[in-house]
Formats: C-alpha cells, structure tokens, sequence
C-alpha cells in the first residue's frame, strides 16, 4: 500500500462518496444504501454530462430568446426573474 | 480563504448568498451580451457567448476556494485570448496526460470523472471527490438559473 493512501481513511472516502450520491437526483440513484463506488462515479459523470448537456441546450434557448427581444423587456424580465429566483 | 457570508435573515433556507451572487454575475454579463449585439453577431457566436458567461459566472462565484474553479477560470482566460486573436480553431486538441495520481486501487470510472471536473487530472482522488461534489452543486444552479430565465422570457 502507498503511503498517499494511508493519508485518507476508508471513512473519509465513504463519506465523499454517500455525499455525491446525495447530490444525484432520484431516478439516478439505485435503491441500495451502499452503492459501489465504482457505479455511483459512473452516474457522477452521467449526471455531469447531461447538465453540461443542459447548459449548452439552454444558452442556445436565450441565444434565440434574447434574439428577438428589445431593451426595455429585456430589463423587465430579467428583473422580474431575479426577484423570483 | 474565507467565504464572504453576511448573515441576514434569510426566509428561503435553499436560497444562499451564493446562489444569488451566481444569478447576478450571470445577468450582468448577459446584459452586457446584450448591449453588445448592436453589432451584428451571429446566433452560433451569441450562444458561445451565453454559455461562456454560464462557466465564468460558476467559476467566480466558487473563486479561488476551489480547485474546479480555479482550473475553469484559467481555461476560459486562455480561450478568450485565443478567440481574440483569432488562433483558436476546432480541432482536436492535443493533451498532456500527467501521470497523475491515479492509484491502482481507484476504480477505473475515476479516470472519466477526471476530465469532466476542470481540473481534476492533479487532483488526489479524495479531493476529487469533494471538488465534483461542489462543481455538480454549482452546475445544477446554473442550470436551474438558466432554465428560469428561459420561462421568465418565454413567457
């Protein structure tokens, strides 16, 4: 064993890991309490992907939404949007 | 370093200063976007305009207290000089591959979450963990900021 790895207990790691499982969103996370690790990054980099995916899709949305816009609404809205957030 | 955290009572428990210094960096930069379109740009270039706006306003609102962020923050520096001088063109990059940490006991997945975390080749692998934790955080809300601007303008 290296000395790096002794540096981080098992229990750090478990930690990390249960903590990403709870930042997936539900249908990703597979029923068991104690997922492996190995399939719990695969969904990690799924997930990542697909909201990387998500931002792309949505720049190109405002793209054309602040397309066809004049100031005034611009303003508007994203004032309106801010206050709601 | 310290996160900037005045404290003030706060009625939604979901909504963190971060969460709003995130929302207001990337307005301000769309409006700049905006203001700039008076010259004629075309859709493509507004879009990577948007989403670069989506990665930089991520990137300053974690700061240097990240390693993703910081990591981001070079590579989009380095992107919008290129662009500048006009040098950055598509085509396959050619990467270094570091020999990294990467332990033999570390399950083979590690090496995709590597390049999807910005980066995450240097990291260690606990800290890789931690540092994906925080960048899906920030992405999902980004994207969920995104997506309520999409339905404020659709509507």
């Amino acid at each position: 064993m290296s000395s790096r790895r002794s540096r981080i207990s098992d229990d750090e790691i478990n930690e990390l890991i249960s903590k990403l499982q709870s930042l997936l969103p539900e249908s990703r996370r597979r029923g068991s309490n104690r997922a492996s690790a190995t399939k719990l990054l695969k969904e990690t980099c799924t997930y990542i992907k697909s909201l990387q995916q998500e931002v792309d899709d949505l720049s190109d949305r405002l793209s054309d939404l602040m397309a066809g816009m004049d100031d005034n609404s611009v303003q508007a809205d994203i004032i309106r949007s801010l206050l709601s957030s | 370093m310290n996160r900037k955290n005045y404290t003030h009572p706060n009625p939604n428990p979901n909504y963190t200063s971060n969460n709003s210094m995130q929302s207001l960096h990337f307005i301000q930069a769309l409006a700049r976007i905006n203001r700039a379109a008076s010259k004629p740009t075309t859709p493509s270039c507004r879009t990577k305009q948007i989403r670069h706006a989506a990665y930089s306003s991520m990137a300053y609102t974690s700061g240097s207290r990240r390693k993703w962020s910081r990591a981001l923050l070079i590579r989009l520096r380095q992107r919008q000089r290129l662009r500048a001088r006009r040098l950055l063109t598509v085509r396959r990059r050619v990467r270094i591959v570091t020999p990294a940490m990467s332990l033999p006991e570390e399950p083979a997945r590690a090496e995709t979450l590597r390049r999807l975390v910005p980066g995450g080749r240097s990291m260690e692998y606990c800290n890789l963990l931690e540092e994906a934790a925080d960048y899906v955080q920030c992405l999902r809300t980004q994207v969920q900021l995104m997506q309520s601007l999409v339905d404020a303008f659709s509507s």
